[in-house]
């Protein structure tokens, strides 16, 4: 009846979980053996009736049946067994509690020892708390368990109570003086027995579901097979899993202090073995617990036991109950294509022929699905799958005769086809920091063996092409697939939530095309304006060119007016406007200013703050602000392309020479370093000569450290300013590093000037060998050159020891990144974990989930970053410049 | 009607649209903005049109009401990735001259991770002073301030100290220039000494008039060792000043001078006379909780954040940073940020388990035999149910098969009513 495929439908939801403690008749009733050897095959190879791998507790190989339940391998639920065991043991995750239990109760009555009249008070607190304030309820426990332990007298047997102390792990110790009796599980079960349900309460405990007294174990469940499945090696051997060692371990020593306790042997050999029984059920639970030697493989490797399984990033819980695992996922290599959409997301044809989407077969697709399944699952497009109505799976790899299938095919069938152009796939790369790190591409089926991606999409992913793998997921259900176009797609997370502005925007090349194009130097042929609004796929008129004589001519800004909005105003900086070319108004002499009037880019060049990414309030930003998202992501696609082909069509390089300086701006800086030299020298005499004043709050050689470089970071700063005066405004190196798409001036003079001093921890670089950082200078040298400053470019070359001391600042570097990453991820984990339940409700109040108030109106104001103008709820001056084009 | 009264005129019907229809419960910020600048427009250009004024108002409106949050909104895991994300970016160990030479501050990822971890003591404590209008605006005023709140110690105006071991006396020689600077005299080091518990007394050398002689009863110092540690005691004796100021910077900011400490005492510093305490802050949030309360701590927490991320130059909405902050705060005291405040207090046991020290959480749950509502984000994932934040927050069901059946009875019914 319905065409699509819905998510499976809700029949029960869990309301809720309740934990406890399992009671020794618990464990017995949910058991469906009795564990009584510690064989776990007999000579044939086949698991023992009441041993250790007991085959009642649930199937472990594949078409077995389950003597239990009947189930095969994958329904089969695993069933629990269980161990009697011949003395009670501690259960050592307990320990901390009954250590609190024992000293807070009495040792003769079992009561909590505190008047009654107390007792009945803070029950009547707790159980108010309990269930609001589970947090306060907890306190209340702390307060009761370590006030009732300061009783010497019981209050009501009045007997006289002793001090227990721990001996860690799990030995308690009662000060009878003047001695010492240690408390056997025996005798701390028969007290913890001895406390009444209401006194338990007091002290924390659930009497229902959480008796004081199974915190000692007198019967251990054994967990089914299925969670300890052994392994058959290549050689036909069997290998065991750690629990089942460790299973055996118990049943062993179990049998054998009965058979010792039956015998009627000596004390101490009993107590030698309930200790080393002790030994093995604590080591079950948790084989790290310190103090004791954790329970081994014959190879030296500690086993694994229960807690092991469930702590820690690899363990249950972080690996696989908050993660899982996925199925319709594929993962290669990134390449760009800057002729793809935004939008759009490159894959290679093997990969789409492997990955597929569900399709319900209607009498309107029907032979569209037919022809899918004719092409089977090595021809795209076809398909790999077809689910008949009852649920039935073909494999069409398998299938003999693809076409009787394809006849075969009814409505109300499955066909899973292969990844077509136009689906929808979620594109990911990780680590994943933000949302925008998972965003839903369309599919285009592309030939090779890489996912391509437009280059524009790079920063939010923070993606380069050096080698970087992302992973593609296609959605399965419609519901999935509604919500990864509606909320997912690309064009929706243009805009940052993080700043409200565009993360999406020229970078690199787009940026030295946009500046190239629209600089008034630049004048096109009609040729040249036909092939940049041919790469558009733009088909409207010409516009008319802006010159006439001596030849027709356009300018680019032209070309970018085209594809503006017609009531789109706009002013902003460029990022050229720096220094002389600063504009802060209209009619600026080095168009250093953009001014956009009715959808026309009247002055200004387009550089990275009109256009860049990560440029809020840029005219990028505006556009998106106020035409949408598509509006937004079509003039990414078209626009940014004609950048592009134009900064191809140029042609655009930098080269060596590009930071060649002139004999006579080598001089100039050579005074100024001679003259720093001069001044450092000068302040090392004063200081030897103790003439050297220290600041406040320094010693004389911080003192020195600091003049020493201040006088050099000033004369790197000049050495700089001369190179950047003597490099030509037309060299590549330089239009990059003005446009804002790649570099900045001090890389420039780095290049061309001096590197500057090197440092390693903010510091002059000062260790290496005894009093100097390398052989090549005296002891106690502290000159600029014997400190890591670097006089030379990389035009001209560095000195070996020059590339020593750049060698250490660039390793500080490397090493300062690996830490940050591990620091700041963590960070990151914990603040998701402490925000993440909450949300804006649908009464405009932010809530967590369970309906606690954090703020009324989210914000203050209600305003979503993503949607504000920067932060700003509304951006007044630009609404007026919009309507009004005035300039406030 | 003037084209200013029709402007306003026009805010007005608009704002209280906004109360009434809209349900918006709080006036936004930016009509006041728009009203001024309405007026800015008039007057720059006098031909504006009425129509433009009305496209103005009701653009502006409607561009606030598109920016309201959507409800599902996840705003608490946006606001963690807005402020994790730019961390990844940020310079570890920057240490930072607070505007001067004297004093290192921390910055940067390490301050970051101080301020979410609700670190009793910052690593590097300060405190910004701010004076009062007598004290403002005069560096000799300020000064008098600053040599008040700075913690003077003998040592710091001693030139040297000697051990007399025959006559069993400390002399102790002071420096005339220190002394100076701090504003202290020769009385005011005898009188700290003698505060002290110690048996002797300090009196004035009779022959250097810049030195005190600490005289001992030799019954009670016997051995060497004693009388080192005797010096130590008084080396470190307080003169003046206030517990934990080391050291006071007077700085100059735009037209008023302010007093930049290391070391932090809010409590007290705030009591000082020419201190303007409704300006000085500390870095230290804590302090900032115990003695200006929980707001104050909000406060603090977002300003402090705020610094970090702009000194890094990272662009990160002020909205996700109060987030945080009423987070840590929202209980009444501040919490850190992990196992030991907000995250190991959350009402669910797996939550707090899938975080961290798991194996705790069960254990503490099976025995006060808690029970998990699975009601959080990570509980659901666990169980593999869809969460309740955005599109899973939405409990309505349509069964399209039921509605379909539902709309022909009715309209069976409807045919049915007519025909009779």
């Amino acid at each position: 009846m319905s065409q699509f495929r819905l998510a499976p439908r809700v029949d029960k939801i869990i309301q809720g979980i309740k934990f406890g403690i399992l009671s020794p008749e618990e464990i017995r009733k949910m058991s469906v053996v009795a564990v009584v050897t510690d064989q776990a095959y007999d000579e044939a190879g086949l698991p023992v009736e009441g041993g250790i791998m007991d085959p009642r507790m649930g199937v472990v190989s594949p078409g077995q049946r389950c003597p239990t339940c009947g189930n095969t391998l994958h329904a089969c639920p695993g069933h629990f067994g269980y161990i009697e065991l011949t003395k009670p043991v501690i259960h050592y995750e307990f320990v901390p509690h009954i250590y609190d239990v024992l000293r807070a109760t009495c040792r003769v009555c079992g009561k909590v020892k505190l008047p009654e009249e107390e007792i009945e008070k803070f029950l009547h607190l707790y159980e108010q708390l309990e269930k609001k304030w589970p947090i306060l309820a907890k306190r209340v426990v702390g307060y009761v368990r370590k006030r009732a332990a300061k009783a010497q007298e019981c209050p009501h047997c009045h007997a006289k109570q002793y001090k227990i102390k721990l001996e860690k792990p799990y030995k308690f110790i009662e000060e009878r003086m003047p001695r010492l009796h240690t408390l056997n599980p025996e005798e701390i079960k028969a007290r913890l027995e001895r406390i009444p349900d209401k006194h338990a309460k007091v002290l924390g405990f659930d009497p229902k579901d959480a008796r004081p007294e199974w915190t000692i174990l007198t019967v251990l469940p054994v967990p089914p097979v299925t969670v300890r499945p052994s392994i058959v090696l290549e050689n036909g051997m069997r290998s065991e899993d750690d629990l089942t060692h460790k299973l055996a371990d118990i049943v062993r020593t179990n049998n054998k202090l009965r058979e010792n306790i039956e015998s009627g042997a000596s004390e101490a050999m009993i107590e030698n073995l309930w200790d080393l029984l002790q030994y093995h059920v604590a080591t079950f639970f948790d084989n790290e617990i310190p103090g004791i030697p954790p329970a081994r493989h014959r190879s030296g490797k500690p086993l694994r036991t229960l807690a092991q399984r469930l702590k820690g990033k690899e363990g249950r819980f972080r690996s696989n109950l908050s993660g899982k695992r996925v199925d319709f996922s594929a993962r290669t290599v990134i390449s760009p294509d800057p002729n793809i959409s935004i939008n759009e997301v490159g894959v290679p044809v093997e990969v789409a022929k492997t990955l597929t989407v569900p399709v319900k077969v209607t009498p309107w697709n029907i032979e569209e699905m037919r022809q899918l399944i004719l092409n089977g699952p090595d021809k795209w497009p076809g398909a790999n799958y077809v689910i008949t109505r009852e649920g039935r799976r073909i494999d069409l790899r398998y299938a003999k005769d693809r076409k009787i299938i394809a006849e075969s095919l009814q409505p109300g069938w499955t066909v899973e086809r292969h990844l077509q152009d136009g689906d929808v796939a979620l594109f990911n790369r990780q680590p994943s920091l933000h949302r925008m790190s998972i965003m839903s591409h369309l599919v285009k089926v592309l030939p090779g063996k890489t996912f391509r991606l437009n280059p524009l999409v790079c920063p939010p992913y923070n993606a380069d092409f050096d080698g970087d793998e992302m992973n593609l997921h296609v959605p399965q259900s419609e519901e999935a697939r509604a919500e990864a176009l509606e909320l997912m797609l690309v064009e929706k997370h243009i805009l940052s939530p993080r700043y409200g502005g565009p993360i999406i925007g020229g970078l690199q090349d787009y940026i030295s095309g946009a500046y190239l194009l629209t600089t008034v130097a630049t004048l096109l042929t009609r040729e040249d304006v036909q092939e940049l609004l041919g790469v558009t796929g733009y088909e409207g008129e010409v516009p008319e060119p802006a010159i006439l004589s001596p030849k027709v001519a356009w300018t680019g800004k032209q070309l970018i007016s085209v594809f503006l909005p017609k009531d789109f105003n706009y002013s902003g900086k460029a990022n050229i406007a720096t220094g002389d070319l600063k504009c802060e108004d209209e009619y600026c002499f080095y168009d250093s200013f953009v001014v956009v009037r009715n959808g026309e880019l009247v002055e200004g060049v387009l550089d990275k703050k009109s256009i860049g990414h990560e440029q809020p309030k840029s005219l990028m930003h505006w556009i998106v602000y106020e035409y949408g998202p598509q509006k937004g992501r079509e003039i990414y696609d078209k626009v940014f392309k004609m950048f592009l082909r134009f900064i191809e069509k140029r042609g655009f390089t930098t080269r060596y020479d590009d930071v060649r300086l002139p004999p006579e701006a080598k001089k100039e800086i050579e005074e100024i370093l001679k003259e720093a030299y001069e001044e450092v020298k000068k302040l090392i005499e004063d200081y030897e000569n103790g003439l050297l004043e220290p600041l406040p709050g320094r010693t004389l050689e911080e003192t020195l450290e600091l003049m020493i470089m201040d006088v050099l970071a000033k004369a790197r700063d000049k050495a700089g300013e001369i190179a950047a005066k003597y490099l030509s405004p037309l060299n590549n190196a330089v239009i990059m590093a003005k446009a804002g798409a790649r570099g900045n001036i001090l890389n420039l003079t780095q290049m061309a000037a001096l590197l500057g001093q090197q440092s390693v921890r903010g510091e002059r670089i000062k260790r290496g060998y005894r009093k100097r950082t390398l052989p090549h200078f005296e002891w106690g040298d502290i000159s600029p050159d014997a400190r890591g400053f670097v006089r030379h470019s990389f035009y001209e070359g560095l000195t070996p020891t020059e590339v020593f001391f750049h060698a250490a600042g660039g390793r500080e570097g490397l090493v300062d990144t690996a830490v940050r990453t591990s620091q700041s991820g963590y960070m990151q984990r914990r603040l998701i974990n402490a925000l993440q339940d909450l949300k804006v409700d649908y009464d405009g109040t932010v809530r967590d989930a369970w309906g606690a108030l954090y703020q009324s109106v989210y914000g203050d104001d209600g305003v979503d970053p993503m949607k504000s103008a920067h932060g700003e709820s509304v951006d007044v001056k630009h609404v007026i410049e919009k309507v009004t084009k005035v300039r406030l | 009607m003037s084209k200013l009264e029709y402007a306003l005129k026009l805010i007005d019907e608009w704002e209280n649209k906004l109360y009434t229809e809209y349900n918006i419960k709080s006036k936004p910020k930016f009509i006041s903005d728009l009203r001024e600048h309405v007026q800015k427009l008039i007057e720059v250009k006098p031909d504006v049109t009425e129509e433009e004024l009305k496209r103005v108002v009701d653009l502006s409106f409607r561009y606030f009401l598109r920016a309201q949050v959507e409800p599902g909104e996840a705003v608490g895991t946006v606001a963690a990735q807005s402020i994790g994300e730019p961390s990844t970016q940020m310079t570890l160990r920057t240490f930072h001259y607070a505007g001067v030479k004297e004093l290192n501050v921390t910055l940067g990822l390490p301050r970051l991770i101080e301020i979410v971890d609700a670190r009793k003591t910052p690593s590097t404590p300060t405190m910004t002073v701010y004076l009062d209008e007598e004290h403002r605006y005069d560096k000799e005023k300020a000064l008098e301030v600053a040599r008040k709140i700075e913690m003077t110690k003998v040592e710091n105006v001693a030139s040297s100290v000697e051990i007399d071991w025959f006559n069993v006396m400390i002399i102790i020689r002071l420096d005339p220039e220190m002394m100076e600077d701090k504003g202290v005299t020769r009385d005011d080091v005898i009188k700290a000494i003698n505060k002290l518990r110690i048996k002797g007394k300090a009196e004035p050398d009779p022959e250097d008039e810049y030195a005190v002689d600490v005289k001992l009863d030799p019954e009670a110092y016997t051995s060497i060792g004693e009388l080192q540690k005797l010096r130590d005691k008084i080396l470190s004796a307080k003169i003046k000043g206030i517990k934990g100021i080391n050291r006071v910077i007077v700085q100059q900011r735009e037209e008023e001078y302010v007093l930049v400490t290391d070391g932090s005492n809010l409590a007290q510093v705030l009591e000082v006379e020419g201190v303007d305490p409704t300006r000085t802050v500390s870095d230290n949030i804590k302090e900032i909780e115990e003695v200006l309360g929980i707001e104050a701590a909000r406060q603090a927490i977002i300003n402090e954040i705020v610094d970090v991320l702009e000194n890094q130059g990272l662009d990160v909405d002020l909205r996700h940073i109060m987030l945080l902050a009423d987070t840590m705060t929202w209980s009444g005291e501040v919490r850190q940020v992990g196992r030991h405040g907000i995250a190991g207090s959350k009402p669910s046991v797996l939550a707090r388990a899938a975080f961290e020290v798991t194996v705790k959480q069960l254990v503490d749950a099976a025995v006060t035999g808690e029970v998990d509502e699975l009601k959080g984000v990570t509980e659901n994932i666990i169980i593999g149910q869809p969460i309740p934040v955005g599109t899973g927050m939405v409990l309505l069901v349509m069964n399209p098969q039921e509605f379909v059946r539902r709309v022909k009875r009715s309209e069976g019914e409807h045919e049915a009513g007519e025909r009779s």
